[in-house]
């Protein structure tokens, strides 16, 4: 009888991981890595077969901050789910809202005024700006570099999240986008601030790249460490940062041109060694992009309403049906799938998690490496466990 | 050369380090229970219940329609309804709630009770020292530690305030032109009491003449 892995060797497209043989006769030495691991900012556990200090097999274990998200959205109202979106992935709650309002408004055929549509790209990029560069610095104080690339991006982060608050009410919980729309407008002074801010965006990315990038030891730690194939990565359906940085051009904002995306002007950079400095370096360019983009927001902004005037806040019962909303998030690609059996909550509500899906090649990029570096190429996948396990 | 990197890297730390001493806006923490940072006013915490006047138990504007029980995601509203009535702000009688509790405790400061409520009577509140020694009673509010006045919702949010004022006084303008017209037509229809014949005479003449447009409209359908 044949194994299951030689089973799937007949099939066209299946990357099958390579097997590492331990050398030697000594016996595998298996070891728990977490849920209680400082590497693994959250609740996951890593059961790691090592060989001296070879990774021979490497099984993710998740599901220890499972809170029933998808089942309790199918039971409250379509706006009663709203809030509890925030609570995905905390890094970036405003693209989460994004993604969920785009598949309600799919789903009920609503439209977004331009000035609502412009707001969310510059509150998406800001947050895309904040998930990157302390995703950035948690890699780094992974990498032992304690503390300091971590606080620099935390104090520019402090910063966007004022301008959140100031916006929002909250910094973290926002609870912003609606069905058609958003909740509250943009004054002209926080519109100034968010310019004030952008200023000095730039100047903190040299500075970070100053501090980072031609560090000997990042790159004697990063560079050819958890390399991931472009065709494993297109596969196992990785997107986002990881995805580009094994040189895929893919980006939703491209691909999809949701929202009004279509309309900026941006590059998508690409990684060309597939490694962990790749997708270092991918986050840092992707930061400037971002900032053009907000900038280009800025310029455009329109006057006029921010919410579809038809638009309802609760009690709506949209026609029987289903639709996909997805969006690029800071992560990668971000989608709430939802049907509706014309009641006034979903009949099923499914949520497609970056984060998990980057996370199922963890094993492939960290076999045969040390398990040292199996810390940082989990680093550099960049996920919330929040959203993981939803 | 190597090590240029890293000396470079530590160069940058060491302009954030001297720079801290010189720049104030290097310094980027505050020493909390002494100093604080400025308010920002958009921001919210836990909700409260308005009330106009000076007694809050008869100012409450919530009516009890229970509205914001229902739409709260994690359930920590709960209300009892009166079973009387008694005189609103605009002198309506209303039902009110008799027991309106929230559990701040599973709370999640989303605001949505504050969006659905239709009579502007559930604010956020910008309070967040609130911790007790009490694990179970201490975090759940009733309806007298809820009342805050609307002096009070002024001072922490107060363009929101003022717009919200401008509302409600719109609405009870309205609604006084309303009353009053009610009132002037009652007047106009006792005075009309003694002679009622009079009126109903005008609306069987107002009748046909009503009906008129209707018919050619009828009889236009027939040519097209």
């Amino acid at each position: 009888m044949s194994t299951f892995v030689e089973e799937k060797d007949k099939l066209p497209g299946w990357n099958r991981p390579p097997v590492i043989e331990p050398d030697g006769d000594g016996e595998l030495l298996e070891v728990a890595m977490g849920p209680h691991h400082p590497s693994t900012h959250g609740v996951f556990r890593m059961d790691v077969a090592l060989d001296g200090e070879r990774v021979i097999r490497l099984k993710p274990v998740f599901g220890y901050l499972h809170r029933n998200h998808e089942k309790l959205g199918e039971g409250m109202s379509y706006l009663g789910s709203m809030p509890f979106t925030d609570r995905l992935d905390y890094m970036c709650p405003l693209t989460n809202n994004w993604a969920y309002a785009l598949a309600v408004e799919k789903l009920t055929g609503q439209e977004v005024p331009e000035r609502a549509e412009y707001l969310r790209v510059i509150l998406g990029e800001l947050t895309r700006v904040v998930n990157h560069a302390s995703a950035i610095g948690f890699l780094i104080q992974e990498m032992g570099a304690s503390g300091t690339p971590l606080m620099y991006a935390f104090k520019q982060r402090e910063k966007i999240l004022d301008l959140f608050e100031a916006l929002t009410g909250a910094r973290m919980m926002v609870n912003y986008m609606r069905f058609g729309g958003c909740r509250v407008d943009a004054t002209p002074a926080w519109l100034g601030a968010v310019r004030k801010v952008l200023d000095d965006l730039p100047q903190f990315a040299d500075e970070f790249e100053n501090l980072l990038r031609g560090n000997e030891i990042l790159m004697a730690r990063t560079q050819g460490v958890g390399i991931l194939r472009p065709e494993l990565a297109v596969n196992a359906g990785v997107t986002g940062p990881m995805l580009r940085a094994s040189g895929v051009n893919y980006d939703i904002r491209k691909v999809d041109g949701y929202g009004i995306y279509n309309r900026f002007k941006f590059r998508v950079p690409l990684g060309e060694h597939w490694d962990v400095y790749d997708r270092f370096m991918i986050r840092l360019l992707e930061m400037r992009e971002s900032f053009g983009i907000i900038d280009q927001a800025l310029k455009d902004i329109p006057g006029g309403p921010i919410m579809d005037p038809k638009a309802k806040l609760r009690g709506f019962r949209p026609k029987p049906g289903e639709a996909y909303g997805r969006i690029e998030g800071p992560k990668g690609e971000l989608g709430f799938y939802l049907i509706s059996d014309g009641g006034p909550n979903p009949y099923r509500y499914r949520i497609r998690p970056p984060s998990l899906i980057n996370l199922t090649v963890l094993e492939d990029m960290c076999l045969g490496s040390n398990v040292a570096d199996v810390v940082l190429i989990f680093g550099s996948v960049d996920i919330v466990l929040g959203e993981v396990d939803r | 050369m190597l090590g240029e990197g890293i000396l470079k890297g530590l160069g940058e730390t060491a302009r954030n380090f001297a720079g801290s001493f010189v720049s104030a806006e290097r310094l980027t923490t505050i020493q909390y229970p002494e100093e604080r940072a400025a308010p920002i006013e958009a921001t919210r915490d836990f909700p409260f219940l308005v009330y106009d006047g000076a007694d809050w138990e008869a100012g409450l504007r919530c009516v009890a329609c229970q509205i914001c029980e229902k739409e709260c995601p994690p359930k920590c509203i709960y209300i009892v309804k009166s079973t009387d009535k008694k005189p609103d702000a605009l002198g309506k009688p209303q039902i009110y709630p008799t027991r309106f509790d929230i559990d701040i405790s599973v709370c999640m400061s989303c605001q949505i009770c504050v969006e659905v409520c239709p009579f502007e009577a559930i604010k956020m509140d910008t309070e967040f020292e609130l911790s007790t020694t009490d694990r179970f009673g201490g975090l759940l509010y009733d309806r007298e530690q809820l009342a805050r006045s609307n002096e009070y919702y002024h001072t922490i949010h107060p363009t929101e305030a003022a717009e919200v004022d401008a509302r409600l006084a719109e609405e009870k303008a309205k609604a006084e032109a309303k009353a009053k017209a009610a009132a002037v037509a009652a007047a106009a229809k006792a005075a009309a009491g003694p002679a009622a014949p009079k009126p109903a005479a005008a609306a069987a003449a107002g009748a046909p003449a009503a009906s008129a447009p209707a018919v050619k409209a009828s009889e236009g359908e027939k040519q097209g």
